[in-house]
């Protein structure tokens, strides 16, 4: 057990878990509390508590839980932006006797607090957030099978959230990196409470996304509209179906890797220990076995994003819908296959090193196929560079040098000189800023009108775009060429002087970037100012080709007054090529679940009991745990879960919708 | 002609990363001193022209059908219809596929050759290993805050610097205290993880005289920026000179000064003063003949079991079996991590120079 | 499929449901088919742990020394029973009976608490002799594995409680039915775990 003295009524908890002694932490703290207490201010203000809770919280609308995921995904990614700010200017100046402004044990936390952040809490809320909106609209159904789920998970990824940013302030964060090997992530060499921070938000994390993937594949496969058949489904779909597959079998890998380190911590288990039997190699093994197919849930969804936005804006088809489908089902089964390139120099002989070398470079086939088939959509169309397709050309040529560079690390003694290096750094960011990050901004500049009734301004949108792609590149290139010059990542402190104008450029993109960001954040809040010169009242600003764009802006909350039948690939573009009627009557009353508070009580409960842990306040946890089982039992005694909209209410939407759709032929 | 919009940027671009990839082309990795990272270097360079084959295309298509078909350029074909082709696909997957198939051949054929495990088979390029040869014994473990180097043939030790003759294979033995760091000396060879309780192993060859960097490539907590050292390639005469000053070193590395080195200060405050600067060169001259095996079973400390228990006075090759658990533990090795295990080690000739009991 | 998505040649397409055939298949049961295969996948892992580090006894016993089978005999067939007293109780649902269920329910949840019990005793008499999961990689693996299948046990005889209060208060609705139908893939899938284990764990443990 931890050597820190433990009082029974508070744990580990004392004075000096505050951080009174950091004077970066102080003026952050100040900085965060003025910022939310202006938040509260203005909630209590305008009376928004009730209506926050109402609405949004206790909501069970999956446009709701889709939107809230991407506010929880923004937040987070300018957290883990920071992060890497405050990483950017230390690796600029830290040379030979200038130790820079960040000293190790901070930096160490700063490093692992973004990789964690980034993945877990900002990427992962953006796809889940994309596929949640979307794809229950374009599969023409009214929500997601398990509704109630739904809420819950999106509060228990909250959850882990609430967790990370607490030990900004309370405690310390993890200095393990963000994959926690062992030993180094066991007790004996990190005792302290932040490697217990990262366990608990990471386990209640992942009980949120697990769930998530087990409802969002069977919306897919239980809720399609009639004569949507698999094949007949919009690609983002099968991206989506793919994703959720592939959550559902490596999330319980995480679960349980996480579970047998939690044991070695708090029980002195053996599991990934030096002693006593214990194998460090079994985490690194079973860690990147969910690890690997994390990064394809974290980049399928946005190729998904990337064939909607590439058809619609080329005003063509998407080109090779089967290959395109049949090239996801490859990347999701091969991504299953590849997971020790991750560790090709941990010391595996040379035939295990060859066989998940070449599967990792079988992977880019389907990958490479995909590139195509998006290239040749935009063959013979008519494109149209709106934002969303700015994004995707800067995808199509940025991910696609990640993609080599990882084809280069596939092979294992090319790995075994660049493993661990700035190389390495520099590739996966290729592909995640490249891939994951140009996909988010291409699919909110997409949806959001779809969502908020109005488009986001155009010019803000390409100003961020631009300085986006810049700043990758600016970025990033540096750091290639320092890995091919021997450097090694995480270091705080550099011995060779000759180095650091690499790191200074890098800096310099790194405030290009974050020039991007700001951009961005002017263009949410410019085209919130300017919301009716940029509104859309056809619910079809991009002359769409999928059904979302058949509902108006923001859509009822029912989607459809009449479910959709689809007859072809494309169902909205379809309907509009052979001129369908839009029915004004004959509605019927609708079924739709409750909103209901359970979810954001049992996650709230959840927070308590993981912090309790963490702290090793014990008769919280018991007691939190207690609760959080006996609310579970109290919530399905619940059987009131539904009610009916009433047909009159849809008649009165549909007519506003209507009038709306009048207006814009005068 | 391609309109001002994509040319600026893009000729604004390409001349900064042109030189970025040139400085890259003259970086240690791909301009190294030992035999085992030139055959990497030269991979990496052929991988990667393998690999622009692919990626020029894609890349200068994606741009060119951007701006041939862009809404306003009205003269560009308009095909609607336009979403399947046979000859595409063909062209799509055959390509990647046999860009794979190539770099898949050279990645079996490599990832053999180029096996740390394995012991050398050439000096150089043209040039094999003389028949008198034997490899230079290094065994390295990379301890908390340092990295310790020692030479069982000649019984000195170093901490924080290596030093071997050129053109002389190297046969490193490498362990941990601790947790994982790996062990990379980017102008001699590859890395490779140092594990505690485990043994993995590098062979190599410096063929340039030079001081180069090696450093631990695997984070490894409050000290790792500080787990540095210089690797002097010297020649024979250089090395016999070096040696001289090791020997000549008036510590002793036994137990009890293995065991003060490793000591943390303050075990609440793993993080000292001096975290991220290296420790500096010491030179031991002389060694505990059962040191290395010590540490490699985790009884350094006498007070502790042995993991498994018992075995003082075993090969190398048994105590490295040992260091998992039981003897029994051999038969239950499933991983062809056998490296670890000093497998290779048993079928060539023992090294009876690890464990001269 | 309902064959509003054909067309018959010359007949205009229809793009709206709007007789209202649809509905969309309750996906209970799937969704709960994939969490236990989510969860198949946890105790895969754990069997992998297993398979790893079971033989690494670190100088401490090995499982032919500590297990033993006559009491883990019995704990499997009282598991096996409770699966047939649950299969019972299905029957009893299907012919609408609630007491039958009420019954051969409270029978399933009486079998469980006995395994539980003898599970529980088998940890305590293990950790008394000094061999608890702290001792070895081996006993970390075994305790964490059998551990982890007794604490499913647990929560499933919890929801099995529920569930008689459930439907001693509100009867056999179709609400009902899907949980019961629930916990009985949960609690046959527990079963066909514990097979595993006790071959696994124990009888390749002794052999």
């Amino acid at each position: 057990m931890s050597t820190i003295s433990n009082n029974p009524f508070l744990g580990r908890l004392t004075w000096e878990s505050l951080p009174f002694h950091e004077p970066i932490l102080i003026a952050t703290f100040c900085g965060v509390a003025i910022g939310g207490l202006a938040v509260l201010a203005i909630l209590t203000k305008y009376r928004l508590w009730g209506y926050l809770w109402k609405e949004w919280f206790t909501s069970i609308d999956h446009k709701k839980i889709g939107i809230m995921y991407m506010v929880l995904g923004l937040v987070m990614f300018l957290r883990g932006f920071a992060d890497a700010i405050m990483m950017r200017a230390q690796q600029a100046m830290s040379f030979g006797d200038n130790m820079g402004y960040l000293p190790p044990h901070h930096f160490d936390q700063v490093f692992t607090a973004h990789g964690v952040i980034m993945i877990f809490f900002a990427a992962m809320p953006f796809v889940t957030g994309f596929m949640n909106y979307v794809v229950p609209m374009q599969i023409g159904a009214r929500d997601v099978s398990f509704p109630f789920l739904n809420n819950f998970s999106f509060w228990m990824t909250a959850s882990g959230a609430v967790l990370v940013m607490l030990s900004l302030f309370i405690g310390e964060f993890a200095k393990v990196g963000w994959l926690a090997f062992a030993p180094l992530s066991g007790l004996e060499y990190s005792p302290d409470v932040g490697m217990d921070y990262y366990i608990w938000a990471l386990q209640i994390a992942g009980v949120g996304t697990t769930l998530s993937g087990i409802n969002l594949l069977v919306t897919i496969l239980k809720m399609r509209a009639p004569g949507m058949n698999l094949m007949k489904m919009p690609v983002f779909c099968w991206a989506s179906l793919c994703t959720n597959v592939l959550i559902i079998v490596s999330f319980p890998i995480l679960t349980a890797v996480l579970f047998l380190l939690t044991m070695d911590r708090y029980l002195g288990t053996h599991f990934f220990t030096n002693d006593f039997g214990g194998n460090p190699m079994m985490y690194v093994n079973l860690i990147w076995i969910w690890g690997h197919p994390e990064v394809y849930i974290l980049i399928l969804p946005c190729f998904g994003i990337f064939s909607e936005v590439v058809a619609t804006f080329s005003r063509k088809r998407l080109f090779g819908y089967t290959s395109m489908v049949y090239a996801t089902v490859c990347i999701t089964v091969l991504s299953y296959l590849v997971w020790l390139h991750h560790f090709f120099t941990m010391g595996s002989g040379a035939s295990v090193n060859t066989f998940f070398g070449i599967t990792t470079m079988i992977i880019s086939i389907p990958t490479g196929v995909k590139m195509f088939n998006w290239m040749f959509t935009m063959y013979r169309g008519r494109i149209h560079f709106d934002v969303p397709m700015l994004w995707t050309l800067g995808f199509m040529v940025t991910f696609t040098v990640g993609g080599m560079t990882g084809v280069m690390l596939a092979v294992p003694p090319a790995d075994f000189a660049l493993h661990n290096s700035l190389f390495l750094v520099a590739h996966f960011h290729n592909v995640i800023i490249g891939g994951v990050v140009f996909g988010t901004f291409a699919g909110i500049n997409y949806w959001f009108p779809k969502a908020f009734g109005f488009k986001l301004d155009p010019f803000w949108g390409k100003v961020s775009f631009w300085f986006w792609l810049a700043g990758y590149w600016f970025a990033f290139t540096p750091l290639y060429v320092l890995g091919l010059m021997g450097v090694t990542r995480r270091m705080s402190h550099f011995d060779d002087p000759s180095l650091q104008k690499w790191f200074l450029i890098a800096g310099f993109g790194a405030v290009l970037v974050a020039c991007g960001i700001g951009a961005f954040l002017v263009q949410v809040f410019v085209s919130i100012r300017n919301k009716d010169k940029l509104r859309d009242v056809t619910g079809d600003p991009w002359n769409g080709r999928t059904l979302e764009w058949s509902t108006s802006s923001p859509p009822p909350a029912y989607n459809f007054a009449f479910t959709p039948v689809a007859h072809d690939i494309d169902a909205w573009w379809d309907m509009k090529q052979h001129g369908y009627t839009r029915p004004t009557s004959g509605f019927q009353p609708i079924h739709m679940p409750r909103y209901t508070a359970a979810g954001v009580v049992l996650a709230g409960i959840s927070t308590v009991f993981g912090f309790a842990m963490i702290w090793h306040v014990w008769w919280l946890a018991a007691i939190s745990f207690v609760a959080l089982i006996a609310s579970a039992i109290y919530h399905t005694f619940n059987y009131d879960r539904d009610y009916h909209i009433p047909a009159e209410d849809v008649l009165a939407t549909e007519n506003a919708r209507t009038q709306q759709l009048a207006s814009t032929h005068v | 002609m391609i309109p001002k919009k994509f040319v600026s940027p893009v000729r604004a671009w390409s001349l900064p990363l042109l030189g970025a990839l040139l400085t890259g082309c003259s970086g240690v990795v791909l301009k190294p001193s030992g035999d085992m990272a030139a055959q990497q270097a030269h991979l990496i360079t052929v991988a990667f022209l393998l690999m622009l084959a692919i990626i020029v295309p894609v890349i200068g298509l994606s741009l060119f059908f951007a701006w041939r078909y862009r809404a306003s350029n009205k003269e560009a074909t308009y095909e609607p219809e336009f979403h399947h082709s046979n000859k595409v696909e063909f062209v799509a997957w055959g390509a990647s596929i046999v860009i794979i198939i190539i770099l898949a051949s050279l990645t079996w054929i490599y990832t053999h050759r180029l096996d740390p495990y394995r012991p050398l088979e050439r000096i150089s390029e043209g040039r094999a290993i003389p028949a008198d040869v034997k490899p230079l014994q290094v065994q390295v473990v990379a301890m908390r805050d340092r990295w310790l180097f020692i030479y069982p043939e000649q019984g000195v030790a170093v901490v924080n610097e290596l030093a071997a003759p050129v053109d002389r294979p190297i046969e490193f033995s490498i362990t941990g205290t601790t947790v994982m760091n790996s062990f990379f000396i980017p102008s001699l060879a590859g890395q490779i993880y140092s594990m505690p309780g485990m043994q993995t192993k590098l062979h190599a060859v410096i063929n340039k005289p030079g001081e180069y960097e090696g450093f631990s490539a695997n984070y490894s907590g409050a000290n790792f920026s500080g787990m540095r050292f210089k690797f002097h390639g010297v020649d024979e005469a250089g090395f016999e000179q070096w040696l001289g000053k090791v020997k000549a070193g008036k510590d002793g590395l036994d137990r009890n000064a293995f065991l003060s080195m490793e000591a943390l200060k303050d075990p609440q405050r793993p993080y000292d003063e001096q975290s991220v600067v290296a420790k500096p060169v010491q030179y031991f001259g002389s060694v505990d003949k059962g040191l290395y095996d010590a540490v490699l079973r985790m009884c350094v400390d006498a007070s502790k079991p042995c993991t498994g228990g018992h075995y003082m006075g075993a090969t190398a090759h048994a105590a490295a079996m040992e260091a998992h658990g039981d003897g029994e533990a051999a038969a239950h090795d499933m991983h062809d991590m056998a490296g670890m295990h000093d497998m290779h080690e048993a079928e060539s000739a023992p090294a009876a120079a690890d464990s001269a009991k | 499929m309902s064959d509003i998505a054909t067309t018959t040649a010359g007949a205009p397409r229809e793009y709206f449901d709007l007789k209202g055939t649809h509905h969309p298949e309750n996906g209970t049961l799937l969704g709960f088919w994939i969490y236990l295969m989510s969860d198949c996948l946890i105790f895969a892992s754990l069997f992998a742990t297993y398979g790893v580090l079971g033989r690494n006894y670190a100088g401490g016993p090995s499982g032919a020394e500590v297990f033993e089978l006559p009491l883990v005999a019995v704990n499997t067939l009282m598991l096996l029973l409770s699966s047939i007293t649950y299969g019972i109780a299905m029957i009893k649902m299907q012919q609408g009976s609630k007491s039958g269920v009420l019954g051969w329910l409270s029978i399933t949840g009486l079998f469980g608490l006995v395994f539980l019990g003898l599970e529980i005793y088998e940890f305590q008499h293990l950790i008394h002799e000094g061999f608890g999961p702290d001792r070895s990689a081996f006993l970390s693996s075994f305790f964490t594995l059998v551990g982890t299948h007794g604490l499913h046990v647990t929560f499933g005889i919890v929801w099995l409680v529920t569930l008689l209060f459930q439907v001693g208060k509100l009867g056999l609705t179709a609400a009902n039915q899907r949980r019961l139908m629930c916990l009985s893939m949960f609690w046959h899938f527990l079963d066909v775990v514990w097979i595993a284990v006790f071959t696994f764990v124990y009888l390749m443990g002794v052999l």
